[in-house]
């Protein structure tokens, strides 16, 4: 795992990133992604990350400028865009006598 | 599971590794910069990536279909879905990435056959059926599998799996309603819904491992909290859960020997070909060929794409460089 | 001759509808994992505007026809979308390129039809605009880094653009229907979209160090479901499949 393998020189740097949602809470930090440069590490995460959830406000920061004490301990979370009902489990009605799925 | 026949690393004594396997004990989570046992970290990287590459490669059997989907919405479903097993890849590979790999290295080693993806999408999809059968057994499979790991110990780990079996418990109902849709459909509907669960149902059974009563790999997984279950214990309570929803659907279960047991409370089953399934690991499956071309095809044309980004972002750095000077 | 209105909403409702199909072929194959994400939430986009114009023409033409029945049980000739968006993918960047000369276009028409006197166009159009914004910004982009590439990457982008241009033309095709519809006030002439197209496609192909080629010629005849290429029953045979050989079955 060395710094000289071919595919390193061009591997998109990682970007750590940070979504203030619609509720006005702060931003926090929902997961990383590769990406060539900020305007795309934006982009990506908007697709990645809220798939398109309007609203919200991303900081990307790559990853090797974040000097860390320890790690924070919080889960990240995720909400499904509004219109894509389908991505919510209760879309399809399963019967009950089915049981838990 | 995704993460089948994974080798743990043995590990030594002393005492940070006594500290360290005290933290576990008491339900801490090991997080990156945190002093881990090379064994510990090593096994992580194989079984995450593993996880990662599976996710990756998966895309590619329910993908088959999403230009041949009945139905605009089926075919919206379908896409979504795909869509979200590329983020469950890319949350695993950012995962194994805080163990200090790269996830191009990680995909390197998948696309030259160094590493492994769960044996279950080797199998072809030759009907819409198996888009059921695929979202609600082998979905249903993993998910038995998931959920566990989200208290697994080491803590990126167990974060992107909390993320994923929050975004992947709509995957199995979707599948179970396309069963549902064919076993209540016309007669060439039934039997393709039948057909699927012939081909998926011993597959899925493959995908929890071969049992691991005796292995001293899943002793050593489970100590450090990376494997939360025995295969054989998913394997049974995926049995339990899914013989019922097979019997509310009219399917029949392609095993003569399925029988509930009143005393213990569990069904009986027969186990798959282990034969088969080693086969298939070791890339005699019906479609690794297919699979794994397609993914070193995906990578190969890609790589002027991924330079030319590259570039682009050197050059606008250096422009912004000149610029504030 | 047919309602125009129905016309218009036939060729909003294919031109999404099969460029969400083609775009939907990438699914597990593009370059990067990101790029996989992206490209089916543009194709997800498109299908639910597809949803949406052929909803909506299915109920103007009267005959209880679905958007699922428009979809898969039309044949080639009665398909009304643009010839470019039929075309196959090509690599990355012919598919994104085939993005951008799409979006671009798509933006420009939208931003009108948000004012359309038919209030029902005017919603789907505010809701697809929205997703539209987007896609243009994207695609935009990534023909500027790709085009400000490496020498491959801006050859590739080159050929690309010299290969898609003569069927970015037929997008802006106005025929008497449409004049009908300008008069109502409920959708723009095409060809009044076609100098904000240019100004943007000049800027971005521009910044992309691409250059436009030198031809008015412009590739007719999905708009009019005259003569589509080629490709399109090709990629019919496999998006009305199973409802060709199940008919009446429900999925």
């Amino acid at each position: 795992m060395s710094d000289e393998s071919p595919t390193a020189r061009n591997e998109w740097p990682l970007w750590e990133i940070f979504i203030r949602g619609q509720h006005g809470m702060s931003h926090r930090h929902v997961g990383s992604l590769h990406a060539a440069d900020s305007e795309m590490a934006i982009k990506n995460a908007r697709d990645v990350y809220t798939r398109r959830n309007e609203g919200v406000s991303i900081w990307v920061v790559e990853a090797s400028k974040i000097t860390a004490s320890s790690p924070s301990d919080k889960g990240p979370m995720y909400e499904p865009s509004q219109s894509k009902v389908y991505r919510h489990p209760t879309f399809f009605d399963i019967p009950d006598d089915v049981g838990a799925m | 599971m995704y993460a089948q026949m994974v080798k743990s690393e043995n590990t030594d004594s002393g005492p940070e590794f006594d500290a360290f396997q005290a933290r576990i004990d008491a339900g801490e989570r090991i997080e990156p910069k945190d002093w881990m046992p090379d064994g510990y970290h090593k096994t992580l990287i194989r079984q995450i990536s593993q996880h990662a590459h599976s996710e990756i490669v998966g895309q590619l059997p329910e993908g088959n279909w999403i230009t041949r989907a009945p139905t605009l919405e089926r075919k919206a479903i379908l896409l979504a879905k795909v869509q979200d097993e590329a983020g469950h890849g890319l949350y695993l590979y950012c995962a194994a990435e805080t163990l200090g790999v790269s996830r191009d290295e990680l995909t390197e080693m998948l696309l030259d056959g160094r590493m492994k993806y769960s044996s279950i999408f080797n199998y072809p999809t030759l009907t819409w059926a198996d888009m059921g059968a695929v979202g609600w057994l082998v979905d249903g499979a993993a998910i038995m599998n998931q959920v566990p790991l989200q208290r697994t110990s080491y803590g990126p780990y167990a974060r992107a799996m909390i993320r994923i079996c929050k975004e992947e418990s709509f995957h199995q109902r979707q599948g179970y309603d396309i069963m549902m849709k064919m076993a209540q459909g016309s007669i060439a509907q039934k039997r393709m819904a039948q057909d699927a669960l012939n081909r998926y149902w011993y597959p899925s059974l493959m995908m929890f491992g071969p049992s691991d009563k005796e292995s001293v790999h899943s002793t050593q997984s489970m100590k450090w909290r990376i494997k939360i279950n025995s295969n054989d214990e998913l394997r049974q309570k995926f049995v339990d859960q899914t013989v019922p929803q097979a019997e509310y659907l009219g399917l029949t279960v392609p095993d003569e020997k399925l029988h509930f047991n009143q005393e213990t409370g569990h069904y009986e089953f027969s186990e798959p070909d282990w034969n088969e399934f080693f086969e298939v690991l070791n890339g005699n499956g019906p479609c690794n060929t297919e699979r794994l071309s397609a993914r070193n095809k995906a990578w190969n044309d890609g790589e002027w794409v991924r330079e030319g980004m590259m570039e682009h972002a050197r050059k606008k750095a250096a422009n912004e460089k000149v610029a504030a000077e | 001759m047919r309602d125009p209105l129905f016309e218009f909403l036939l060729r909003q409702g294919d031109n999404t509808l099969i460029l969400s199909h083609r775009i939907s072929e990438w699914c597990g194959h593009a370059p990067v994992v990101e790029e996989d994400i992206a490209l089916a939430n543009i194709a997800l986009d498109l299908l639910g505007q597809t949803q949406m114009w052929l909803g909506l023409a299915g109920e103007v033409e009267g005959m209880g026809r679905s958007s699922d029945d428009l979809a898969m049980l039309r044949d080639a000739w009665d398909f009304r979308n643009a010839i470019l968006v039929e075309r196959p993918n090509g690599h990355f960047g012919q598919t994104m390129m085939r993005q951008f000369l799409f979006d671009a276009y798509h933006v420009e028409l939208l931003s009108e039809l948000v004012n359309s006197s038919d209030a029902r166009i005017a919603a789907i159009a505010a809701k697809s605009l929205k997703e539209v914004e987007y896609h243009v910004e994207r695609s935009a982009t990534t023909i500027i880094a790709l085009g400000d590439g490496t020498q491959e990457s801006h050859a590739r982008m080159q050929a690309a653009l010299d290969n898609q241009w003569t069927f970015a033309g037929e997008l802006f095709e106005t025929d008497a229907g449409d004049e009908t519809l300008n008069e109502t006030g409920i959708a723009p002439l095409p060809s009044s979209l076609r100098s904000r197209f240019d100004a943007r496609a000049k800027a971005i192909l521009g910044a992309a160090t691409l250059a436009i080629p030198e031809t008015s010629f412009a590739h007719s005849g999905g708009r009019s479901g005259k003569q589509h290429s080629e490709h399109l029953g090709h990629l019919l045979t496999q998006m009305q499949w199973l409802q060709r050989a199940y008919p009446g079955a429900t999925w």
